[in-house]
């Protein structure tokens, strides 16, 4: 298979890329997958060039830490074998490319809307005739969520098949918080836009986002960043990941109604957000992140703060972690609720935090690594149950793993840093894709330029776009009184799937 | 009479008192202690909404909710005192004067339409059946030892002697508090302080009840409360006398809301399929002060 072998964040001509068949493009990509859990699809889409629809496949290969890109090209009222018929995990990016552009697949398992956008192929299909799934019987009922929900929580609709408590089926609806988000990147020209744009694609990943599209700009544009904005950017990012991780924690006791770990984990979790404050001036570390430099360089004076922060963080989290890891009324919630088996994790093509409650190694930092992660030597922390109390412990592990690896960091830091704005211009005609480990998971930006170094396609693929289909099927033959506590385990982003 | 004024006085404590116990236990100041009264009161101001696709059966249950729990209470004797009403066999119209009450607010869940309501109206009237053996089965015992059948003469006959009459009283007042934690939705059966519709039991009941029923459907919970700690202390003040008896029956409501919000504070709701079990074990508890009074009463050869 003639592929296009790229590192993470590495540019290419976009004319490289090699264009083949799509029948060749179809069992080249699938076989190569094929039976090798280390090779998965992070990105699919397609652009369209006149009445052709140019569909653009990107590998990782999780072993040799490249991606293998390669495109077809096909005809826009084609009819197509699908990938998801052999691979499940393509069927939300073939959903996708229907909705998009109206390519109709004849075996795809089951071809429905994902978000519904205004620019979709078909004018005229509405969220409120969404084809939902239903089953017929005497002693089964339908509880169906949302949009519109009871806590501080954004849209989604959920609509569960249960007989009497037990749930059968549960499908999600999203689509509600469709911003158009891939659209505003290419209709806002300044990079402060840009930016700002990339900051508000999910609220709770402003870090994870903004790095990946920073290192996606700075790599079209052919600009090599210094040392120390990637170390600070690194030490954000895991900032990031505690101060959300808590959080979680906090809302997950929350959910089981425990109200000791609720309050101590919220407590834990505000002088870490609080510390972005400091550094940049925002809690949730808007406007931090900059392309080409880094506009808050770490000074010895923050750094003592963060030691400062970290120190008293620490033996409080510990002792918490410790005692939510022992109390039986917790472990008789959290253990073997919301479950779901390594095959079904891996076939559905699930990322990141996920993907690693039960076995599937799926971490960037590890297999595609950027910023100062390579010289950490990160060791995923993988769990083997697939249960709420398996994301319980990795999110209290990696957050003392995080605390470890900050403190290493602040260590390689040797000077400030000369905060310089570098003036660059994008290459033309040229592809990059950037990929980096939000806490949640795989964060993935991608990128095409045209003839005058304009963008002219721009791609996103946030981690939960995946990982609900996850959460759908761990909560079957669950309690649907257990499906808040497995919801905020995952705790998936809306904004994030819906763009 | 005596008695239901100290009910009706400890109830408006009772709810701040737990509240303010789980603040303190969370590293909070808390809301005071009248803050529930005062959010009743301000419910009575309101006006109610109604969904149109409710009938007359919503709009009469929350009343009758609060009428049977007032009725209940009247039984309650103090002490020497005899409660409002006091017959034989009055705490089996104590029981299913609640029973009706209960009754009513599933029903208005049902009337609503709502999928949460009735999820919720299900799990209501499930653990209220289970719980119903638990409470027969622990009065009877009472019943039995005493020879009388109305709570008036059960606990004014009932004289805490000998170490295994005192161990029955201590069986009982924690069956009994379990048995008001399940009645009154509260922890670790069901979380009051929940937001998720999905996991509630009472809250999701009464979801779209709001101003004045809501605050009649608050009010009957405060003072479901204190009438069960008043069943409590009748187990332990019948010996004293009147001022000692009092201070005693406010002590014992007090330290059972302080008990209850440590329940609340320390520990995780139960999953919802060992709600069944757990309750069903009440009723074994309630079996072996059962087995405690023939032991007592030496009715086993």
């Amino acid at each position: 298979m003639n592929f296009l072998t790229i590192h993470n964040q590495q540019s290419v001509p976009f004319y490289d890329i090699p264009e083949m068949t799509y029948r060749e493009f179809l069992d080249g990509n699938s076989s190569f997958i094929e039976g090798d859990r280390d090779r998965h699809c992070v990105l699919y889409f397609g652009i369209k060039e006149d009445v052709y629809l140019r569909l653009i496949c990107c590998i990782a290969d999780d072993s040799t830490h490249n991606i293998n890109i390669s495109s077809t090209s096909v005809k826009l009222d084609a009819i197509l074998d699908s990938f998801s018929a052999t691979n499940l995990a393509f069927e939300k990016f073939e959903r996708e490319i229907h909705e998009n552009f109206g390519i109709a697949y004849i075996d795809h398992p089951w071809l429905k809307p994902v978000r519904y956008p205004v620019n979709g192929f078909d004018k005229s299909a509405k969220m409120s005739e969404y084809p939902f799934f239903n089953i017929e019987g005497e002693e089964l009922h339908e509880v169906g969520v949302g949009p519109v929900h009871a806590g501080i929580i954004e849209p989604g609709h959920f609509r569960f098949i249960c007989n009497g408590e037990q749930i059968l089926h549960l499908e999600i609806q999203l689509g509600y918080q469709h911003r158009g988000v891939e659209q505003l990147f290419l209709n806002k020209t300044k990079l402060l836009q840009r930016t700002i744009l990339a900051e508000s694609i999910a609220g709770d990943s402003v870090i994870g986002h903004t790095t990946a599209f920073s290192y996606l700009f700075e790599s079209l544009g052919g600009i090599a960043v210094g040392r120390e904005v990637l170390i600070a950017r690194t030490i954000a990012q895991e900032l990031e990941r505690i101060a959300i991780h808590t959080g979680d924690l906090s809302a997950i006791c929350t959910d089981v109604a425990y109200q000791l770990g609720s309050s101590v984990f919220g407590r834990l979790r505000t002088p870490i957000i609080n510390f972005f404050q400091e550094w940049c001036g925002n809690r949730l570390a808007k406007g931090m992140i900059r392309v080409g430099y880094n506009p808050y360089p770490l000074t010895a004076e923050l750094i003592k703060r963060l030691n400062e922060v970290l120190n008293a963080f620490e033996p409080d989290f510990s002792e918490m972690g410790l005692e939510i890891s022992k109390l039986p009324s917790i472990l008789s919630r959290f253990e073997r609720t919301g479950m779901l088996a390594n095959e079904q994790l891996a076939s559905i093509g699930t990322v990141g935090m996920s993907a690693r409650m039960n076995a599937v190694e799926r971490d960037i930092r590890v297999s595609h690594p950027y910023g100062v992660f390579s010289e950490l030597d990160h060791e995923p922390i993988i769990k083997h149950h697939g249960d709420v109390y398996s994301r319980v412990r990795i999110r209290r592990e990696e957050v003392i793993q995080s605390i470890a690896y900050i403190r290493r960091m602040i260590a390689m830091i040797s000077e400030e840093s000369a905060s310089y704005i570098p003036s660059f211009k994008l290459r033309s005609n040229m592809f990059s894709i950037s990929l980096t480990e939000g806490w949640r998971g795989e964060i993935c930006h991608a990128a095409i330029t045209g003839d005058n170094g304009d963008l002219i396609h721009y791609k996103i693929k946030d981690p939960s776009f995946h990982n609900w289909l996850a959460l759908a099927l761990s909560v079957r033959n669950n309690e649907i009184s257990d499906f808040p506590v497995s919801n905020k385990s995952f705790d998936l982003s809306y904004c994030g799937h819906d763009l | 009479m005596l008695s239901l004024i100290l009910i009706l006085f400890c109830s408006l404590f009772f709810t701040g008192i737990l509240i303010r116990t789980k603040s303190i236990a969370s590293g909070r100041k808390g809301p005071g202690i009248l803050q529930p009264v005062r959010d009743v009161i301000r419910l009575f101001k309101k006006g109610s909404v109604y969904s149109e696709t409710t009938s007359i059966i919503f709009r009469i249950a929350p009343s009758v909710y609060f009428a049977s729990v007032l009725m209940a209470c009247l039984v309650i004797p103090f002490g020497p005192y005899k409660g409002i009403v006091s017959f034989n066999g009055d705490f089996i119209f104590f029981a299913y004067i609640l029973a009706l009450g209960k009754f009513f607010t599933i029903i208005s869940a049902m009337d609503t339409g709502s999928s949460f309501e009735g999820m919720g109206a299900s799990r209501e009237a499930l653990y209220s059946m289970f719980a119903e053996p638990a409470f027969f089965i622990l009065i009877g015992s009472f019943a039995l030892l005493t020879g009388n059948t109305s709570f008036y003469n059960i606990f004014s006959s009932l004289h805490l002697g000998s170490s295994i009459t005192y161990m029955l009283g201590v069986l009982a007042a924690s069956v009994l508090i379990m048995i008001a934690m399940i009645e009154n939705s509260r922890m670790p059966v069901d979380d009051p302080k929940t937001h998720l519709e999905l996991t509630m039991i009472h809250e999701v009941m009464v979801l779209d009840n709001s101003g004045f029923d809501l605050g009649l459907i608050l009010t009957a919970g405060y003072i479901k409360f204190a009438m069960y700690g008043a069943i409590i202390s009748g187990f332990f003040i019948s010996g004293f006398s009147l001022p000692w008896a009092i201070s005693v029956f406010i002590l014992i409501q007090a330290l059972f809301a302080v008990v209850a919000g440590i329940i609340e504070s320390f520990m995780a709701r139960f999953r919802m399929s060992h709600n069944p079990q757990f309750i069903l074990a009440l009723s074994s508890v309630s079996f072996l002060i059962f087995l405690g009074v023939l032991l007592v009463l030496e009715k086993f050869v």
